[in-house]
């Protein structure tokens, strides 16, 4: 019997947990009267109150028809969140991946110095560096540019952080036997770094898509035109009277991430826990 | 035998002259301007900082987010700890559970300001639902309850990954010690409080730290749902830098976040240097 009662509570926080993607999937199969009448109470001023039915009374695709279709706009911000996630993950693929490399296999002068800075800096939010950036940016002309948001985003450190916790597991005899074979360091971070440090890069991949996929602070403080927005701020500016387009947007933005996450749910745990691991 | 410290540095130089140029140098610039006025460039002493913490902007800010921090994170780590352990007990159902409680990471926050927006909103489904009973409720984001909801979106959204860190640190419990105990006779509950909870004091400050981090990232849901200027409960110190940047008010951002690093930086190192006990 108690069993059963901690099996419901767990169930009903996972229920709880995924409603949000029951919601807007839900919404984008509604048809504009729909949800003019079961959402526009609460989105504007009109009377009545917000109604929900478990499934759209009339199932339609005419919301999704104006989003494909009819909504250029959509794609232009669509585009934008693919470019920013792209842009960093390649960035962060070729800076960080070495640089973990170099913390987790090599001893040198100010070692522990510079991998402290390191994990002080993933630590800091946003609001600290907002001004720090902005300056930087504004002084190369990179402000109002996707690159605003992609060049601070391949330098964080905490692809660093995670990668240099996911290398530390490789053996170090492992690396001397390649030197007494003749392998260059080069070599030995291509051929043995590289495919046994492969979990720590796919969490890499995975923790950065699902953190720069849903940016909001930084494109709402350095993009000035809504052209150049990311998805991520671009569907709540959609006007209540549109809602149709905003619930199927939703939708939209949420497959990617959605399939990274189910994709990938194996290394975001392990990305995860690599940050509990001690240094 | 070659000097291999020099490979070492080779191997972080491009990702350290990145950080130097787009962290470092600049928050040392603005290290400086906070001791600067803005127009004049000339040096003011501590004049910025008086202004900040002075400002009652900055009093309500700080005074919020300091409350937020203090609710949400014992909520967060308790109720985590509670599904990680009871995750480690039923495998077949653990699976689903884990999924479902890391699937908040993956969802978009414009979805849940939709929803957000439908349930809390004056003639939303939550008024809707309280009007069949009589009670006419106010726009809820509107009133000091937006505080609770932000508390309830943040520990949705970290729930997963909280509840990841508790397990991984049990795993690291070796498990012999709760065998011994169970032969000596300690119930379930006993293992709890004598053995798991003493064994995850290291696991615990990783979490505190991370989850006080986390905890800056809720200024999405409460500005995407609330705007600039939200309800007095729910203005953080998120919404103040905000306004400082859009007023283009530099040398109070500069004296604010050289504050807010000083003091995130000393908990930091506080925390985190504890967590190998």
């Amino acid at each position: 019997m108690k069993k059963i009662v901690w099996k419901c509570a767990l169930f009903l926080i996972g229920f709880i947990c995924c409603y949000p993607i029951v919601f807007v999937c839900v919404g984008s199969f509604m048809g504009k009267g729909e949800l003019l009448e079961s959402l526009a109470p609460a989105l504007s001023s009109a009377s009545g109150y917000a109604d929900w039915s478990i499934l759209p009374k009339e199932p339609t695709l005419r919301s999704w028809v104006e989003v494909l279709l009819d909504t250029p706009g959509f794609f232009v911000t669509f585009w934008n969140s693919i470019k920013i996630v792209v842009g960093v993950l390649i960035g962060q693929l070729l800076v960080a991946v070495p640089g973990a490399w170099g913390f987790a296999k090599y001893k040198f002068p100010f070692h522990r110095v510079l991998f402290l800075l390191y994990i002080i800096l993933m630590m800091m939010p946003f609001q600290v560096l907002m001004l720090s950036e902005y300056l930087v940016l504004n002084k190369i002309n990179l402000l109002n540019t996707l690159w605003a948001l992609i060049l601070p985003g391949i330098f964080s450190t905490f692809p660093v952080f995670i990668l240099y916790n996911s290398f530390r597991g490789i053996p170090n005899e492992i690396l001397e036997a390649g030197r007494i074979d003749g392998a260059s360091e080069w070599q030995l971070f291509l051929e043995i770094g590289l495919p046994l440090g492969k979990s720590g890069i796919f969490s890499v991949i995975v923790l950065s898509f699902l953190e720069y996929w849903n940016l909001v602070e930084q494109p709402m403080t350095f993009l000035k035109d809504k052209v150049r927005w990311p998805m991520s701020i671009f569907l709540p500016s959609i006007e209540p009277e549109n809602a149709g387009i905003a619930f199927v947007a939703s939708v939209i933005s949420l497959i990617p991430a959605l399939l990274v996450f189910l994709g990938g749910q194996e290394y975001l745990e392990k990305g995860i826990s690599y940050m509990g691991m001690k240094e | 035998m070659k000097k291999r410290w020099v490979t070492g540095y080779f191997f972080i130089m491009p990702g350290f002259i990145g950080i130097l140029i787009f962290i470092i140098l600049p928050y040392i610039d603005v290290v400086r301007r906070a001791f600067m006025q803005a127009a004049t460039g000339n040096f003011i002493g501590m004049a910025n900082f008086m202004e900040v913490f002075q400002n009652k902007a900055f009093a309500l800010a700080m005074g919020n987010t300091v409350h937020f921090v203090a609710v949400c994170i014992p909520i967060l780590l308790s109720l985590s700890l509670g599904i990680a352990v009871l995750l480690t007990k039923n495998s077949q159902v653990s699976k689903i559970i884990k999924t479902g409680v890391l699937v908040p990471m993956a969802i978009p926050v414009a979805s849940v300001v939709l929803l957000w927006q439908f349930l809390f909103s004056g003639n939303g489904f939550l008024n809707g639902f309280l009007h069949i009973f009589g009670v006419n409720g106010p726009n809820w984001m509107n009133t000091s309850y937006s505080f609770w909801i932000l508390v309830f979106s943040y520990v949705w959204k970290n729930l997963g990954y909280t509840v990841i860190l508790w397990l991984a640190g049990i795993s690291m419990i070796p498990g012999d010690i709760y065998e011994a105990a169970r032969v000596d006779g300690a119930g379930e509950w006993q293992c709890f409080w004598k053995m798991t909870i003493p064994n995850l004091k290291g696991t615990f400050f990783t979490v505190t730290v991370i989850s006080l981090l986390n905890s800056f990232k809720v200024f999405r849901e409460a500005y995407l749902v609330a705007g600039d200027y939200p309800h007095g409960s729910i203005y953080l110190l998120q919404h103040l830098f905000n306004n400082w940047f859009r007023n283009l008010e530099l040398d109070k951002m500069a004296a604010g976040a050289v504050s807010l690093s000083v003091v995130l930086l000393v908990l930091i190192l506080g925390l985190w240097g504890r967590r190998k006990e």
